[in-house]
């Protein structure tokens, strides 16, 4: 079965026609030549997938594409644009040499941006004291909310750090 | 992957109708499980009814007192809410200590609590598995059984139901709201999941058709002093082994009243009334603690490889229980 459905991707609408069993990921990578976006599991266990749907972090390889007609989504790529260069997330895994192969790394970066606005919205995480106490951005919070992107490369500390800088 | 029609419902009651009529009609939520399952085959409806747009996405306060949390509140919604913070910290922190951040956005109220066992055999469809393929024998009995349950368990099957924010409401008494083809009613935890008894393909006691509409959580002053603790094989993004949700009232050193409810050790939420039995008017002290810990965990019947959850449980639940006698009020 097909359907004819609308994404806006990294600010642009873009219109195609999917069979209904495609993931937002396929539809990204096979339909739409948006690469950033990686096939790690396919089943919601490594985070290499993440993007941003109209601005919250979500696995696009568990999430159907006919679902998200008329989603705001934005890749790792996209959140270069606007002109003013890099976005700072990306800039601090730059200067923090937060990847060696690169694969988790768009993924890493798009929970990351999704990451810090739940933070500053003030949500609390497993690692909050108490779900009521005053959320602090410490390194325990950083690990705990980018617990859902592994790294097979083991960049863990670097990207605690470039985190942590994109925070402040 | 079968080929479906996807439509999105655009109210409850059609959606209903919909899915009520088509035995091959499935409805979709966040679809952090559903679409799983479509992959690896375990789910393969000829229908696809989306209903996340068509039901409610609030935390509302009823007159009396009572927490409504519409279907579709997201799973960090839910856990970041004010009300829910400080009235059921227990429910925030199980919501805080299942899955990810990527996957608690997406994920609903209604679907995490209608997710399916993760039982190894029962999504991989080249195993024999009694819940995915009733009669066809129960491939973890005798395999890897280090997850498997150990209360309730049947000779049909021995999964647990690995939803933290279920064992959250069953600490509580929370009540599901349901609206299927014959109407509207409540549906009380513990209760809405089953034991696996000879019907391990029944996870629920819903119906085809029934659609999970809002939770009620009961007015509950006694949560506020409530936790949630889990022990997994890793600090984060991973399945309970053991778990406990508790809440407790002590008077004058001695347990006024006590909820206690367990997780990854039953088909269902476990809620653990024959500890709360045992603790109701005794002092408030790690022996008290054990015995009722003692008390609840002599039903277990753990097979060769989950002994190991019976000390576990019983260690979690006198740890937790510890935790909120030093716990300030907040
Ligand atoms: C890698 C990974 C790790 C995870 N870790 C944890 C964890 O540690 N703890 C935990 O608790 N969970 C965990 N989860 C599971 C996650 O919480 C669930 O997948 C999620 O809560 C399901 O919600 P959903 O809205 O996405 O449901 P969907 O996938 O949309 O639906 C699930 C089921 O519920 C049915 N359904 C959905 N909504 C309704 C409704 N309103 N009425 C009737 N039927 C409905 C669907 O038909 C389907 O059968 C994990 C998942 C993954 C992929
Ligand atoms: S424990 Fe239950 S779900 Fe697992 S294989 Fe046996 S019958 Fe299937
Ligand atoms: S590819 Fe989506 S989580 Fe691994
Ligand atoms: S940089 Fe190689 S997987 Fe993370």
């Amino acid at each position: 079965m097909e359907a004819t459905i609308t994404l806006h991707v990294d600010g642009y609408r873009r219109e195609l026609t999917v069979d209904t069993r495609t993931t937002l990921l396929d539809a990204l990578r096979d339909r739409l030549g948006e690469y950033s976006p990686k096939k790690g599991c396919d089943h919601g266990q490594c985070g290499a997938c993440t993007v941003l749907a109209d601005g919250r972090r979500i696995l696009s390889c568990l999430a159907l594409a006919v679902a998200q007609d008329g989603a705001h989504v934005t890749t790792a790529a996209g959140l270069a644009q606007g002109g003013g260069g890099p976005h700072r997330v990306t800039r601090a895994f730059l200067e923090h040499d937060a990847y060696q192969c690169g694969y988790c790394t768009p993924g890493q970066i798009c929970s990351a941006v999704g990451a810090l606005s739940e933070l500053e919205a003030g949500m609390p995480s497993h690692a909050t004291d108490h779900p009521d106490a005053p959320v602090r951005t410490t390194d325990a919070e950083i690990r705990e909310r980018m617990s859902g992107n592994l790294c097979r490369c083991g960049a863990y500390p670097a990207i605690v750090a470039a985190v942590r800088e994109a925070a402040q | 992957m079968k080929p479906f029609d996807y439509t999105r419902a655009h109210d409850p009651a059609s959606a209903v109708q919909t899915v009520a009529e088509e035995p091959g009609a499935r409805y979709l939520a966040g679809g952090t499980n559903l679409v799983d399952h479509l992959k690896l085959g375990v789910a393969a409806p000829e229908h696809v009814v989306d209903v996340r747009g068509a039901l409610d996405e609030t935390v509302t306060e009823l007159e009396d007192g009572r927490i409504r949390v519409g279907a579709a509140v997201s799973n960090s919604a839910l856990a970041a809410h004010p009300l829910v913070r400080s009235r059921y910290p227990l429910l925030s922190a199980a919501l805080l200590a299942g899955a990810s951040g990527q996957l608690r956005n997406a994920a609903t109220t209604g679907g995490n609590l209608l997710q399916r066992t993760r039982c190894p055999y029962f999504q991989n469809t080249t195993t024999p598995c009694n819940k995915r393929e009733p009669g066809s024998g129960c491939s973890a009995r005798e395999g890897h059984g280090r997850d498997n349950a150990v209360l309730g368990v049947s000779q049909e099957c021995v999964a647990t139901h690995p939803s933290d924010m279920a064992v959250a409401l069953t600490a509580l008494g929370a009540e599901v709201r349901v609206l299927g083809p014959e109407g509207e009613r409540g549906v009380p935890m513990p209760g809405l999941h089953r034991l696996p008894g000879h019907r391990p393909e029944h996870d629920t006691v819903l119906e085809h058709g029934d659609l999970i509409t809002a939770v009620d959580l009961p007015a509950l002053p006694l949560a506020a002093r409530s936790t949630y603790r889990k022990v997994r094989e890793r600090a984060s993004y991973a399945f309970a082994l053991v778990s406990v949700a508790a809440a407790l009232q002590i008077r004058e050193g001695v347990v006024a009243d006590v909820r206690l409810a367990l997780g990854g050790v039953a088909h269902a939420p476990w809620r653990a009334h024959h500890a709360e039995q045992v603790l109701r008017g005794e002092p408030a002290t790690e022996e008290a603690f054990r015995a009722a810990a003692d008390a609840e965990l002599a039903q277990a019947r753990p097979g060769a490889d989950n002994a190991f959850k019976v000390p576990l449980a019983v260690n979690t639940i006198c740890a937790t229980l510890r935790s909120l006698t030093t716990q300030e009020d907040r």
